[in-house]
Order: C-alpha cells, then structure tokens, then sequence
C-alpha cells in the first residue's frame, strides 16, 4: 500500500506546486507489465516492462532538451559482508572483512542516458542517483557509515554484485518511444531475491528533477515452490523426517528395482 | 525458459536437472563402489555449480542416506553387515558429534572457518590418501612375489588389543576391546560434523587397518553406521537450520541410489587392494585440490556472502 500512498503524496504534492506556479509542471504516468513475478519451478529469471508518459497540457512550459528518465528499482534489504584475502605462510587467507548493513539485494539503474550527463554531481548525490551514489551504509567500528567511492573493498562489492547481475546499470535502457512515452524493462536474474521490490521513477529536464513517481512489485514464490519453501520453515522437524524418509524409500526402491536374483 | 531447467526452492537458483541427475550417479558409482558417503565429493560440486555451502552440506545429508541405505540392503543380501559393529561405532559416534558441533559453533564465532575446513581437507585427506596408496601397492607387490595376500596377520596384536572389556564381533571375526571401537566412531563423528562429510573414507581404512576387518564386511558396515549419521544429520539440519533442500536432494539421491547400485557390483568382482589403491587416489586427488585452492592465487581476491547469524 506504501507505494499508492507514495503515489497519492506526489500527486499532491504536484497539485500544491501547480496552485503557486503560473505555468504547469509534468507529471509522470507510470505502469509495470505486473506487480507480482512468480517464481514456479521452470523459474530462470524474468524481464519486467515498465511503460509511462510524461502528462503535458498546453500551459505547460516547453523544454529545449527534452526529457530524461532514470529508474531506479530496490530490491528487498539484506545484510552482505565483503572480504578480501591474502597470502600469508603460503595460502590465501581472509585478511580483510566489512558488514554491509541493510544494503538493497537487487539495486536496477535504468536511464535513458548515462546518468552523469543527465545531471551534476550534487543532484546525483542528493537523489542517490546511479550505483556509485547510492548509500551502501557499512560498519566502521562502530560507526555506520558509507565510504569514499574509490574504497577497494564497495568497490569490490558492487563489481561482484554486479558479476551477479544482482546490480546494474543501464545507462540506454530507458527509451522514449514518442517525445512523451517511455519504456524501459527490469532485468530480473533468477537469483533474484523474494520480497517487495520499490520502483522509483524520476524525470529530469535540464540537469534538474521536474517529476518523481513511485511504484512496487513483488517476488513470490508459489505452487510445489512456496509449498516446500513454507514447510521447511515452518514445520521443521517434519519436514526432516519427511526428506528422510524420502532418502529411505528412494534407496529401498532402487535396491528393489534393480535386484539382480 | 528450457525444460531441463528446474528452480530449486530452498536454494534459491535453477540449475539443470540432467546436470545434478549425472553428479548424483557418478558420486552414487563412487560410493557403492567404495563403501563410502561420497560427502567430501558431493558437497565441492553443489558449491561449484552455485548452491550455497550450507544448503549444499545439509542436502548431501539426506543424498548420502539414500544412496547408503540402498547399497546397505545389497550388503545385507550377501551377509557382508557386522551389526553389532555398527551399532558400538554408532555409540562412540553419538558423543563425537555433539563435541563436532561444539568445537563447529566455538570456529565459527572466531572466523576463519572456512580455512578450518580448507586446512582439515588437505591434512586429513592427503594422510589417509597417501597412506591407503602405500599400503595397498605393498599388498598387490606381494601377491605379484606369490606370496598369499595377508590382509588379517593373527599375531600382530598392537597396544589396544590388551585393553579390557573385550567383545566378540561375530561377522567380522574380530575380538576387541570395546574402547578402540567407540574410539572410532567419536573420531569420525567429530569430523563429521567439523567438516560436514559422512567420514565413510575415513572408517573404512579404520576398521581394516586398526580393527582388522574383513574388506568384505567393512563395506556394508560402514554403510549402516553412514545411513543412521547421515539420515539423523537430515533431520537436524532441516530442525536448526532449515536449509535441507528436498528436491536437489530428490534429484541427487535418484542419480545416486542408481550410481551405487553399480558401483556395489563393480566393487564386488575386483580384489580388495585395488579397490583399495583407487580410493586412495581419488582421495588424494580431492585433499590436492583443496591444497591448490589454497595455494593458488584466486580468481577474484573479494567475495560476498550473506551475513551468518551468530558472528
């Protein structure tokens, strides 16, 4: 429901601009091919369309060098550690580790140019914009805290992460169809995670925000999946002695199947 | 989007069913064969097509118990099962396992677990190994020289033999104190569930060289004492961990109960030391890639893995 909210508080908030200013910003339209990915056991990964236009009227200022979009699609948040090893007495070791506290699981940045030539630095760090600028909080001692970009070991994370295709950018993955209407597709591996995924969508004239909208899907498992996913959480025990059980009838009947007297 | 593809549900990745159905009777030949879990083989091939450790260590569990259930009836069909054997290694084992988690817990909260693990392959495997492949060259040169093949010498009687509380094992025709049996078992036990592997390569060479088992019995035994560890580990990774995933593990044990069955019979029609010189070699041959694995510069210095909890 938080993405409506999020929504309706744009809305809104669009509406209390378009009172104070003479002429009429944008607003965005967006709408995902669906909001629910299942995962069933012929599960490989999967490629979300995300189509939206940007709502002109006729008091609405014309803009000289037309529209850009960056999505930005966050994954369920999960707790990574990071580790670099070294030798030492002749083997490799872990030296070196780092907690990543809370860090999006799936981290998407589709644009419809490289995100660098859409806006300044400032913006992109404000925003969160693009993988370099997005907040990676670590535990420092006892701090929390995102470092310097150029830090070896967020670096190592994000080009592993990304080995992964667990985060991407995709600097032309957004593409206008008409001056108006846009697409792009979220690229889902099938390691995805399950949970609720946030889709942020921002439209950028001119090096600065004009419009930003939200939206949500989620990742599921169902059918034979979701059935033994629940079970081996939640009936533990059973489902131990059930698997055991399983291991005892399968080595029982190929024992009588291929009986050779 | 291919129908070889299937979506494991507690691992959390596809993988192709013909791929892990293949690795399944291949470690099944293997351990039908040699009487052994094929833990320490299993394991690295689930890791190295993408699944988890911890998934991996607890779904072999219950892959092992299979393909040990269905080579233990084949034994038991040919009278090659010492079960009181089995049920006095199965004592000690209890014990052991308990300290091996122990000591596991204690590891983990110091870090380094992984190079635990790493350090424990190398030494345990290479020595057993090593070993297994000396001793069992010696057995074929003397029956090359014409000289009978002494696998059981009736006057070598070594420290343990004197110690009290002596039992008859009628099967393997061995009299011995119980100590040196339930010693066994802890050990394999503790290793167990260190370095979460069966320890069936390990009991074998036991129970020939130190108890001085028949070769013919000492398969099937080893099969019953892996069956109850393995199928007890199942249930207790499924309880604390809730990592058992049962369709990668339907997929193994179908491939495996296969491969063993095979394997039981190949193992049968060949004399014991060679089968005993290729299991040397195949263990020797995994403790040397795990030394190169940690000898060798790795392809990517950095890795990501979830937080454990309790660190």
């Amino acid at each position: 429901m938080t993405p409506h909210r999020i929504v309706m508080l744009a809305a809104s908030l669009a509406a209390g601009i378009l009172v104070a200013a003479p002429a009429r910003a944008e607003r965005l339209v967006t709408s995902l091919s669906s909001h629910r990915v299942l995962i069933t056991s012929n599960f490989t990964g999967e490629q979300l369309i995300l189509f939206g236009s940007v709502e002109r009227d006729a008091a609405t200022v014309p803009r000289k060098t037309g529209y850009d979009i960056v999505v930005t699609v966050t994954g369920p948040r999960q707790t990574l550690v990071t580790r670099r090893k070294d030798r030492m007495l002749g083997i490799w070791v872990n030296v070196e580790s780092r907690v990543f506290v809370d860090v999006p699981s799936y981290l998407a940045v589709l644009s419809t140019k490289p995100v660098d030539q859409i806006t300044n630095e400032d913006v992109r760090r404000r925003l969160q914009i693009g993988l370099a600028h997005t907040l990676l909080p670590q535990q420092l001692g006892i701090d929390l805290a995102d470092v310097n970009r150029d830090d070896p070991l967020r670096a190592a994370y994000l080009r592993l992460q990304n080995r992964h295709r667990l985060y991407v950018e995709e600097p032309n993955g957004v593409t206008f169809l008409t001056p108006t209407l846009y697409r792009t597709s979220i690229p889902l591996p099938a390691v995805t995670p399950v949970g609720t995924y946030e889709v942020d969508v921002k439209l950028f004239a001119d090096g600065a925000m004009i419009a930003r909208t939200a939206s949500a899907f989620e990742i599921t498992k169902v059918g034979f999946e979701q059935f033994v996913a629940n079970a081996a959480r939640d009936h533990g025990l059973l489902y131990g002695l059930a698997t055991a059980m399983m291991a005892l009838m399968t080595g029982w009947l190929a024992s009588v199947v291929f009986r050779k007297d | 989007m291919t129908p070889l593809q299937i979506y494991l549900p507690i691992a959390d990745l596809p993988v192709n069913i013909f791929l892990v159905l293949g690795m399944g009777i291949a470690v099944g030949f293997i351990s039908g064969m040699f009487g052994i879990g094929g833990g320490f083989l299993m394991t690295p091939l689930l890791i190295f097509i993408g699944v988890s450790p911890a998934v991996a260590v607890a779904s072999v569990s219950s892959h092992i118990a299979a393909s040990s259930f269905s080579g233990a009836i084949s034994y038991w069909r040919r009278r090659g099962i010492d079960l009181a054997l089995a049920l006095m290694l199965l004592l000690g084992g209890i014990l052991g396992t308990s300290a091996g988690v122990w000591l596991f817990t204690l590891l983990r909260s110091l870090g380094q677990l992984d190079l635990t693990i790493g350090l424990s392959y190398v030494l345990l495997l290479g020595i057993v190994g090593g070993l297994m492949i000396v001793e069992s060259m010696r057995a074929t040169m003397r029956a090359r020289e014409g000289k009978p093949v002494e696998l059981r010498r009736p006057g070598s009687h070594t420290w343990f033999h004197g110690l009290p509380f002596k039992l008859r094992f009628k099967q393997s025709r061995i009299y011995v104190s119980a100590f040196p049996v339930w010693g066994i078992g802890f050990i394999i036990g503790f290793i167990g569930a260190v370095m979460g592997i069966g320890g069936g390569f390990l009991l074998v060479p036991m129970l020939i060289y130190l108890l001085r088992v028949p070769t013919n019995v000492v398969i099937g035994t080893s099969m019953v004492v892996t069956l109850v560890t393995m199928a007890s580990a199942t249930v207790l990774h499924a309880v604390t961990n809730h990592l058992v995933d049962a369709l990668l593990a339907l997929i193994l044990m179908v491939g495996g109960v296969t491969g063993a069955q095979f394997g039981a019979r190949a193992g049968q029609n060949m004399p014991g030391e060679r089968i005993r010189l290729m299991l040397g070699l195949l263990v020797l041959a995994v403790g040397l890639r795990f030394a190169l694995e940690l000898m060798l510069r790795p392809d990517d210095i950095f890795s990501v893995r979830p937080l454990e909890q309790g660190l």
